[in-house]
């Protein structure tokens, strides 16, 4: 699905990502943790193709076709689908109309035929109660006004019915109380399947609670210093990540 | 963000869809105005004797009068009066009494616009009065109308048939003398839109003009005159566009509305005109005077424009509200690229009690693009417990455009109520990313966000027209991103 080598990026003068390595095969759920300005959030804007994160070294392989060369849409359209940490507001954009032209987009680049108002509605219903979310919040302009908890339920519902190959979730759990997480939590596990993958970006372990990922990754200075199972995260709670940090600097120095 | 803002620009870059010539032989009159071109159009549109001195009247006022050049935001080489042609109309032996006399040519053009004029008006039941330069060539569904007692033809027309109606209304909202563009309308204007709704009765069907300058050279002076009777209704539209010219042609028009008692007008513009090529060129200047008179008690007017077109736009249709309880309203989009300019707003003058008013003014910048709002309320001493609501936003694509916002404001009684609230914004490039990562490309992205933007005014249109004014929205954005 994804294959990612020696990856180095930058945002303006500054590089954050220094020889990033990481594969993620169909079906698969990997997470990402490390401690804050370890290059998190900039893997998953690389992965995105924002405009203002270069990349100067190594290659991002996506479906067997090289990820750089895609513009964001295109991205999208080849199913890649980012839950972003601060969704944004767009006024006067009711979430229904936001979510036709996206999925309509998505359908047109991949040359199937786009779909009418009421064929999109019996699909977001269909998908809105696969992950138990209420669509009461795609009436509303998107984002506006809501909570950062209906901001993430808002991101999983728009994943649900966007059906991405592959969902990086950036930060999916900040700012949630424990119902919130358990809605958003739930909503991923309905949508894991053997021919999806999730690239979960958190800086806390909690989340590992409700959504059980096979690999977890530990981000350090903008590369991979340890990965393993889903026992790694309860280790990193328990030394924190100052333990691998030491740890990283043993193996790699 | 320097390259997202680059993008956003080249996105603007979009040829002008109307931009084609008909071919049409046509008799115009030689360039220059003075008092015998005035009593020349008079007799071309064989008025009566008061309607010459009518014009005669506005003409000597003009001569005293000054282009506004100082209080606009607006730059532009000012414009040689004499060397405009003031009459131009498609030669014909008579006037076409239906649509099979129409030229095909003027037809073929009608289509190209996408005008409903044949079958298509009936099945969207919009009654079309087409003005081409300056003469207005069919009005369409007439019987339909004239059954439910209304009136809706040409002005020239109406000055023949209704010759007491239009003398009792014209220039009974706008005088001759009101301003240096309406004094030159009123002396020279050729033709436009009579409507008249009688009492009590509902428009059947939106009433709809399509204004097109086709000769080079000539200006564009039509006068538009709306009386809406006691507890009457009507919704009128009005769209225009022009062919692509290098050099700037001149429009001047007037339209006047009057609402008794109980009455509404609705009136929705879209407004088209050629705006001038990516380096400023060419393109329409509109210069437009329109006022809405709320005669009488519980009268309501409501004026929605969409404008995309144009070099230089200077705009401010506007209400008076003179009956009590009475309500005026103003919904816009003003959208200004490459180096148009539009100088756009509104005036609403409480003098009603209850009165009320609102003002919906969205801005958008893109290009070279200058925009600015110019909006003034005014509540009478008499005017007591009145209210005005006025929101007035901007948007700006790139960074070489600009916004500008003048309000004035002046109440002069204390039991009424005025709220005035302004934004400006960028279009965001955390906004555009997050639109294009759910799958849009650039320019969709744009395009909706701007929609988004619009909608309060959208929304108000009447539906043919919101579709079309946000397909406009989108063409005319094209190139300011990519």
């Amino acid at each position: 699905m994804l294959e990612i080598k020696n990856l180095h990026a930058r945002v303006e003068d500054k590089t954050i990502l220094k020889g990033l390595n990481l594969t993620i095969n169909p079906g698969e759920v990997h997470c990402i943790m490390g401690p804050n300005g370890s290059g998190k959030s900039t893997l998953s804007q690389v992965l995105a193709g924002r405009e203002s994160f270069q990349v100067t070294e190594g290659e991002i392989r996506y479906k067997g076709r090289d990820l750089i060369e895609l513009e964001p849409h295109e991205r999208a359209g080849e199913g890649l689908f980012l839950a972003f940490q601060y969704p944004v507001e767009i006024p006067g954009v009711s979430g229904m109309q936001f979510l036709r032209a996206a999925l309509n987009a998505q359908r047109k680049y991949r040359g199937e035929e786009e779909l009418d108002a009421a064929q999109m509605m019996k699909l977001f219903r269909a998908k809105a109660a696969e992950v138990k979310i209420d669509m009461a919040s795609l009436k509303r302009s998107v984002n506006e006004g809501f909570s950062g908890g209906e901001k993430k339920r808002n991101e999983m519902l728009q994943m649900a019915i966007l059906e991405p190959s592959l969902a990086v979730l950036d930060e999916v759990d900040s700012g949630l109380d424990i119902d919130a997480l358990k809605i958003v939590s739930d909503a991923v596990n309905a949508m894991r399947s053997v021919d999806r993958s999730f690239l979960l970006i958190t800086h806390y372990q909690r989340l590992l609670n409700h959504i059980v990922p096979d690999f977890i990754h530990v981000l350090v200075n903008g590369r991979i210093v340890k990965s393993g199972g889903k026992e790694l995260a309860l280790e990193l709670e328990e030394k924190g990540y100052a333990w691998v940090e030491e740890h990283a600097n043993i193996t790699v120095g | 963000m320097t390259t997202v803002a680059n993008d956003i620009e080249n996105l603007t870059k979009k040829e002008y869809k109307y931009g084609f010539v008909t071919d049409i032989e046509s008799d115009t009159f030689p360039p220059g105005l003075n008092e015998d071109v005035v009593r020349a159009i008079s007799k071309k549109k064989e008025e009566p004797e008061w309607m010459t001195e009518w014009r005669l009247k506005a003409f000597r006022h003009w001569q005293t009068m000054e282009e506004p050049h100082h209080w606009p935001q607006l730059k532009y080489t000012p414009t040689d009066y004499q060397s405009i042609s003031y009459f131009s109309q498609p030669k014909k032996k008579d006037g076409p009494k239906s649509l099979e006399e129409v030229d095909p040519k003027l037809l073929e053009t009608y289509e190209k616009l996408g005008i409903p004029l044949h079958e298509r008006a009936r099945l969207a039941g919009v009654a079309v009065d087409a003005v081409f330069d300056s003469v207005s060539v069919v009005t369409t569904f007439k019987e339909t109308l004239q059954k439910a007692g209304v009136i809706f033809c040409p002005i020239s027309e109406a000055l023949r048939e209704y010759p007491d109606l239009v003398k009792k209304y014209l220039g009974s909202v706008v005088p001759q003398t009101d301003n240096f563009f309406a004094a030159l309308n009123s002396a020279v204007f050729s033709d436009g839109s009579f409507v008249y709704i009688p009492k009590g009765v509902r428009c059947p069907m939106e009433l709809s003009t399509y204004f097109r300058i086709n000769e080079a050279s000539t200006g564009q002076f039509e006068r538009t005159l709306i009386v809406a009777e006691e507890g009457s209704y009507v919704s009128y539209l009005e769209g225009c566009t022009a062919p692509m010219r290098d050099e700037n042609q001149l429009h001047a028009a007037v339209v006047e509305l009057v609402a008794m008692d109980d009455a509404k007008i609705k009136y929705s513009t879209v407004q088209n005109w050629y705006p001038g090529d990516e380096e400023g060129r060419g393109g329409i200047y509109n210069f437009v005077t329109k006022r809405g008179k709320c005669a009488g008690r519980n009268s309501h007017i409501s004026w929605t424009q969409v404008e995309t077109g144009s070099a230089v736009t200077w705009k401010y249709p506007s209400c008076i509200l003179q009956g009590d309880n009475s309500v005026g309203e103003f919904y816009s989009v003003a959208l200004t690229n490459n180096y148009q300019q539009a100088d756009t707003g509104t005036k609403m003058i409480h003098l009603g009690k209850n009165t009320k008013s609102t003002i919906i003014s969205k801005g958008i910048s893109a290009g070279r693009g200058q925009n600015a709002y110019r909006g003034l309320v005014k509540i009478m001493k008499g005017a007591e417990n009145s209210r005005n609501y006025t929101q007035c936003d901007s948007l700006l694509i790139g960074d070489r455009c600009g916004a500008h916002t003048f309000p004035y404001i002046d109440v002069r009684n204390t039991s009424s109520l005025v709220e005035h609230e302004a934004s400006t914004s960028k279009i965001a490039e955390d906004q555009l990313f997050y639109v294009q990562q759910r799958g849009l490309d650039m320019e969709n992205a744009v395009s909706l966000i701007v929609n988004g933007f619009c909608k309060d005014v959208f929304r108000e249109l009447p539906m043919e027209f919101a579709v079309e004014a946000t397909k406009l929205l989108a063409v005319s954005l094209e190139g300011s991103v990519g």
